[in-house]
């Protein structure tokens, strides 16, 4: 929990306070507590489990099937006692006051779904066989009151620490309104536990949650291969910078420049995942062109020219099979297209470009502006803006241009630090960089 | 490029066009789901809006159909609401009085519906799991229906629940035997390894399945029919889980195939090597009763095997690392271990790759004194030699001359058995019809 300003040690005190008086005033006659005790070890198991972050940070909570479970089995009281057993969760990770808040806000939880399902006219007890369609209402609204509840205690504590605007590192916010959904279809497995039992006791609560821990299962699977496929695009990206060490660097960060595009005009999330692989993979094509022909000094033969023309499609050539959105291969395809129509390998115009390609363009050609060529140094920010202006609505699509520019004045910009050349090693530098629009590259015959 | 264009498209796992064992299996099946559909009619159909609700439930699950990594298929839903069906005990306060015939024959009038709209947009119809799937029931079916009456295991829940678990157990064993002898068949591999292998695999679906085969029973039983559709979904998590995990490992495989493909494209090595070396050491693996998490292993290091190239200057001349001196050959091999360690491949992928330039015997003099390369390694080995030397050229003689040239060699060079395995693989390729 690292340092906390007093107002969050106030609001912390406070939640277990409210949740002890809960747990000490209320009456408990009537419960079962051989149901309850059964409940409590089962949420017990369920919080105790490591728990699978799916990608998009929605946590995997099977808890909430057992608490809920607990709303209809042993009321509201019942259900705050299973609720303040989290705080025994044996899990490494938290502290003692994280344990402590975190079975406080469960219980207190839990308490506000078992009121609102006797408000909503729920019966407390094992339900009779034939109770299932009048179970459902109450259910889902008192399922409702415990995630809002949840998260809202939850959110309490982050917007104390992490000040008013409460933004995830993604910039996502954390008060997202999808998030609780996935939540909110866990606890529906509450009201299956609860239906059953009448029927096979506790196994109920096995037999439905089986099928949810192997999906958990399937879920840290899949994380895990997630993890390798990145670090193999990263190797892909990295590939291509072993043929030039000035441009090393260069992919991760027009990926960046391509998401701080993307984010600055609103694109869908899934569509900025997206882009960020396309940046990341633009210049892969280069692979397909010959060493020499990126590191000669003089003016290109039509050949030569013609070989990093090709890059594009060279890039698509590899990547193609990968299950990508189809948006990312023809941003990589074409991200060298110009507005006016005299870029390549197409001649595209204007908004025949694809978006993603007019994206990657922007943050190709400031990247490579601000980083140091073998020919010449890094330029400033301010002289790339420039640059990028000047070339806008001819080479740039000038509604990119305006979203980098004030992405960067609003978040900065890492400028890579200057290359060193490798000691001992001769080796030979370009003299041109097909990304640079301050120095179009030279072909023999022209000009 | 163009011309690998139909190279790349097709599977790693190039299956044998199915053999008559597998015919057999599914025309035994076809016959036994007709009969029981005769027989059913002739008898009356018991319960008709209970065999009405399951056969749409299966043809549902049956629609989801679910691909598995490893070229498999399961459809977790349909073989789950088939189970329960099977382990009926009663719906509400009716007590379930169907046959065993009429679970085949809903059973399979479900599946048939649901491959329908799967044939319609072209897919395969995949009898083989559909038919080893319904064996399984059938199996079920056939040893609890005559128990769904009796009277001690409608009183107390505990006896139902452990004769329940005990069957669904013998079902997954079954469609699990079945999967794997079709797998022996198809893939030409050994009986023993496949069995385990998807014993592997289908384990953690199978304990969903089996779990919701029987909360499908007590729900029915608690709460009547309409309670069922909504037992489903636990398992519909689970399938959701499974499918993006498959997703994932499609993807990756796809983009480790692409980072074999930088060395073509970049003029290091043949187009179409990395691939060909792939589905070979693939076939060799097997031949040799190499288990599935390592034929996975195998396959990755062989798609990238030459990746070291690329931190080579200058391309190596056609790209055939068995024509340069052993010291590059082992830069190469290093190089490429390093690229996969960061890539975050597994470790022994990049163990793999690294050992791949070892010669079985060991320098002269060494033999004994260290372990050997794996057997992964040395499979890459002698498949890479052999593609280089004989490349995408489809000569069989050719082939057999490099085979015997290998031969020659082996017991310094190549591991005589991989050698040997690899002869019969050519040779039966090329007495099969391309």
């Amino acid at each position: 929990m690292g340092r906390l300003s007093r107002a969050t040690w106030l609001y912390i005190g406070t939640v277990i306070a409210a949740a002890a008086v809960v747990l000490a005033v209320s009456p408990y006659q009537g419960i079962s507590w051989s149901h309850l005790a059964v409940l409590a070890v089962l949420f017990l198991v369920c919080e105790s489990l490591p728990t699978a972050i799916m990608p998009r940070r929605v946590a995997w909570s099977p808890g909430y099937a057992a608490t809920l479970a607990s709303v209809v089995l042993v009321g509201p009281a019942g259900a705050a006692l299973v609720g303040a057993v989290s705080a025994f969760a044996l899990r490494r990770g938290p502290s003692v006051p994280q344990r402590m808040f975190n079975g406080a806000m469960y219980a207190l939880s839990a308490y506000c779904a078992g009121q609102v399902f006797l408000a909503l006219g729920g019966h407390v007890g094992v339900p009779a066989g034939n109770s299932f369609a009048q179970l459902i209402g109450p259910f889902m609204g008192a399922a409702a009151a415990h995630v809002i509840a949840n998260y809202g205690l939850v959110a309490g504590v982050l917007w104390l620490t992490n000040g008013p605007s409460p933004s995830a590192p993604g910039g996502r916010s954390v008060l997202d309104l999808r998030l609780p959904l996935p939540d909110l279809g866990y606890a529906v497995f509450g009201l299956l536990i609860a239906a059953l039992w009448r029927v096979v006791g506790p196994f109920a609560a096995i037999l439905v949650l089986i099928p949810l821990f192997v999906a958990r299962w399937a879920i840290a699977q899949f994380a895990d291969q997630q993890r390798a496929y990145e670090a193999t695009l990263r190797v892909l990206c990295q590939a291509v910078e072993t043929k030039d060490f000035y441009t090393r660097g260069h992919s991760e960060r027009v990926s960046r420049g391509s998401v701080m595009i993307a984010r600055a005009i609103g694109m869908h999330p899934e569509r900025v995942e997206a882009i960020r692989y396309a940046g990341m993979l633009h210049d892969v094509g280069k692979l397909g062109v010959p060493t020499k022909v990126l590191q000669k000094t003089g003016k290109l033969t039509e050949e030569e020219y013609a070989a990093i023309q090709l890059h594009p499609m060279r890039g698509l050539e590899i990547i193609r099979e990968i299950g990508f959105l189809d948006e990312a291969l023809a941003g990589i395809m074409h991200h060298h297209e110009r507005i006016d129509g005299r870029g390549y390998p197409m001649g595209l115009a204007g908004d025949e470009i694809p978006e993603f390609a007019r994206v990657l363009a922007v943050a190709d050609a400031f990247d490579c502006m601000t980083s140091t060529r073998s020919y010449r140094g890094a330029r400033s920010v301010a002289e790339a803006i420039a640059e990028l202006h000047r070339c806008s609505g001819a080479q740039f699509d000038p509604a990119f241009v305006d979203a980098l520019v004030a992405a960067v004045e609003r978040e900065g910009w890492q400028t890579p630090e200057a290359p060193v050349r490798p000691a001992g090693e001769p080796v030979e530098a370009a003299a041109h960089d097909h990304d640079d629009p301050t120095v179009p590259l030279r072909v023999i015959g022209t000009r | 490029m163009k011309g690998n264009q139909d190279r790349h498209a097709r599977p790693a796992h190039t299956r044998r066009p199915d053999g008559p064992g597998l015919r057999l299996l599914a025309v035994a099946v076809g016959i036994l789901v007709v009969a029981s559909l005769v027989q059913t009619i002739v008898a009356g159909v018991v319960a008709i809006r209970f065999a009405v609700a399951f056969s749409a439930l299966i043809a549902l699950g049956e629609l989801l159909r679910l691909n598995l990594p490893g070229d498999r298929e399961a459809a977790p839903i349909g073989t789950a609401c088939a189970l329960a069906y099977a382990l009926l005990i009663r719906v509400g306060p009716v007590p379930a009085r169907h046959s065993a015939f009429q679970v085949v024959a809903v059973t399979g009038l479900g599946m048939i519906l649901g491959a329908l709209p799967h044939l319609a947009v072209g897919r395969p119809a995949r009898l083989a799991g559909m038919s080893s799937r319904l064996l399984a029931v059938a199996c079920v079916a056939l040893i609890f229906r005559p128990l769904a009456g009796m009277s001690g295991l409608v009183r107390h829940w505990w006896v139902a629940l452990a004769a329940m678990a005990l069957l669904v157990t013998v079902a997954w064993l079954v469609d699990v035997f079945l999967s794997a002898c079709i797998r022996v068949a198809s893939l030409r591999a050994r009986f023993w390894v496949t069995f385990t292998d998807e014993l592997h695999v289908q384990g953690p679906l199978g304990v969903a399945v089996g779990a919701s085969a029987m909360l499908i029973v007590f729900a029915a039983e608690a709460m009547g029919l309409l309670a069922v559709a909504v037992f489903i979904a636990p398992l519909l998590v689970t399938q959701v889980a499974f499918r993006r995990y498959a997703g994932i490992r499609a993807t990756y495989l796809q983009t480790v195939r692409a980072l074999a493909r930088v060395t073509e494209i970049g003029g290091y090595v043949e187009a179409g090597h990395a691939d060909r070396v792939s589905r070979l050491a693939v076939a060799v693996g097997r031949e040799l009763g190499v288990a599935e998490p390592e034929l996975l292993e195998l396959q990755y290091a062989a798609l990238i095997h030459d990746i070291g190239q690329l931190s080579l200057h200058d391309p190596i001349p056609g790209g055939a690392t068995v024509l340069v001196s052993l010291e590059d050959q082992r830069r190469i091999a290093a190089l490429g271990a390093e690229v996969i360690q960061q890539a975050d491949i597994q470790d022994s992928v990049a163990e793999i790759v690294r050992r791949q330039s070892d010669s079985y015997g060991g320098p002269a003099g060494s033999r004994g004194q260290q372990p050997g390369p794996p057997l992964s390694s040395r499979i890459i080995r002698a498949v890479n030699a052999f593609d280089d030397l004989v490349g995408s050229s489809a000569d069989a003689g050719r082939a057999a001359e490099v085979i015997d040239r290998l031969r020659l060699d082996a017991s310094a060079e190549y591991d005589p058995d991989v050698v040997g395995a690899l002869g019969r693989i050519v040779a039966r390729r090329s007495t099969l019809p391309a």
